[in-house]
């Protein structure tokens, strides 16, 4: 596939791994902020491939590893009510709530459905006046066009059946949040390439400033996390911290106008609780008061519920980069795909999940 | 392509654009054969021929030709200034 293949080459890797050596003098951390590229990373043994000196830890950017127990709560609640059609994306049905999760809710005869693509919720409500459709709005920057775009679609249609069970996040206040903590051990971060392709670079430069932190901006295929690693590194080596941009051919530095004036559109920056970690101030979106009616949490009036996580699971330690899968003691014993514990082993974007199908021993 | 909410989006080759209202433009889009059929309002200068960046039916980017070629015009780089350390050195 072309704009895919290229960036897989093995000899240019083995190139890149190489200048990695000339450069690097210290030992140095970075996270990865992106699950997409924890997976490609340990999929294809990049981390492997570097010298030593440098560890990639696992960032938070993982949709459905942060969504909080509440919100899957109210979406099994949802998705049991008769009249209701539950679309969502593939990884969140089989997420564990308190007791059960939103496949066991469609075993029970629940209409709950996986969708490519929220906007396909349209023609399902379209096709169903009698029933509500409700669609778990989860993911990150990336996410958020297509979602404002089936509420903004839905609204100048005149859809009245349709609704979001929004869990929305955003990538900044989770790396100030990661760079606050005390037993943070950053040193440099990879952003993720498509949250900026949507939102562009330059929310980035305070942090990088503030924290004295480099910020690369990379992209998702091999010889890109490898160049992002190699550019980090230079900045870290030389002193540097600044925000730079190895995936241009996606991203430009203003984002893409079009979707960041439809976010703002449909959503507003609001609190919101991240699983494993707690609240982060202004770290979500939710809908504005003109959507408020496509707010499925008020439309099905649910009040806030306290559920608590599984003591076992320490995927709140991961998402922060603080720990890594295998360090866990329930780590392919107590916790797998079939039997996880936490949302990081369920999602396959979750390091724990990344983890378990590519280095089990 | 399964759908999820992986942060990835994938380029695809649009093949046709269907000019309409435009928060429901939306074109066909070739991935290695498989065509979908893409909502393209967020790309408004997509021509057909692009690549366009998708993530859950919905262009999010085109890719810029320009910029591809640059993670191996790095690696030259990088490869030649370490050349010339090595020079400076002996």
């Amino acid at each position: 596939m072309k704009f895919i293949d290229e960036y897989r080459d093995p000899a240019a890797a083995r190139q890149y791994a190489q200048a990695l050596v000339n450069i690097v003098t210290k030992p140095w951390t970075l996270m990865e902020v992106c699950g997409g590229q924890t997976h490609a990373i340990v999929k294809f043994g990049i981390d492997e491939l570097l010298p030593p000196q440098i560890t990639l830890v696992h960032g938070p950017g993982c949709p459905v590893c942060v969504t909080p127990l509440e919100l899957i709560e109210k979406a099994i609640r949802i998705a049991s009510l008769p009249k209701v059609i539950f679309c969502s994306f593939g990884d969140m049905i089989r997420v564990p709530g308190n007791s059960r999760d939103l496949l066991s809710v469609k075993a029970a005869g629940g209409d709950v459905r996986i969708v490519y693509s929220p906007l396909d919720c349209l023609k399902i409500a379209r096709d169903n006046p009698e029933r509500e459709i409700v669609f778990f709005a989860v993911g990150f920057e990336t996410t958020a066009p297509a979602n404002a775009m089936a509420v903004f679609q839905a609204r100048s249609q005149g859809l009245k059946n349709f609704s979001l069970l929004v869990s929305h996040v955003l990538v900044p206040p989770a790396i100030e949040a990661i760079l606050s903590s005390p037993s943070n051990r950053v040193q440099g971060f990879l952003a993720a390439g498509h949250v900026c392709a949507v939102m562009g670079y330059e929310e980035y430069e305070p942090i990088a400033r503030q924290y004295r932190v480099p910020i690369v901006v990379t992209g998702f295929e091999p010889l890109d996390i490898l160049q992002g690693v190699t550019m980090c590194v230079e900045q870290l080596e030389q002193g540097r911290a600044e925000v730079e941009n190895q995936y241009a051919r996606c991203v430009r530095k203003e984002g893409n106008a079009a979707a960041r004036d439809l976010i703002k559109e449909v959503f507003r920056v609001v609190p919101r609780k991240w699983r494993g970690v707690g609240e982060i101030a202004q770290s979500g979106l939710g809908l504005r008061q003109e959507y408020a009616g496509f707010d499925a949490e008020m439309r099905f009036a649910l009040s806030d519920f306290a559920v608590a996580e599984s003591p076992e699971c320490i995927s709140g330690q991961i998402l922060q980069g603080i720990q890594k899968p295998q360090e866990c003691p329930a780590f392919g014993i107590l916790c797998s795909p079939e039997h996880p514990l936490g949302a990081t082993m369920v999602s396959s974007e979750g390091a724990c999940a990344a983890y378990y199908r590519y280095r089990r021993v | 392509m399964k759908g999820g909410i992986m942060c990835l989006a994938i380029p695809g080759k649009i093949i046709s654009i269907e000019e309409t209202d435009p928060t429901l433009r939306s074109g066909r889009v070739d991935f290695a054969g498989i065509v979908k059929q893409v909502n393209l309002a967020l790309v408004p200068e997509a021509r057909v021929g692009d690549y366009a960046l998708v993530h859950v039916g919905l262009a999010i980017g085109i890719v810029d030709e320009k910029e591809a070629q640059e993670v191996f015009d790095y690696l030259r780089q990088i490869g030649e200034l370490a050349e010339l350390e090595e020079g400076k050195a002996e």
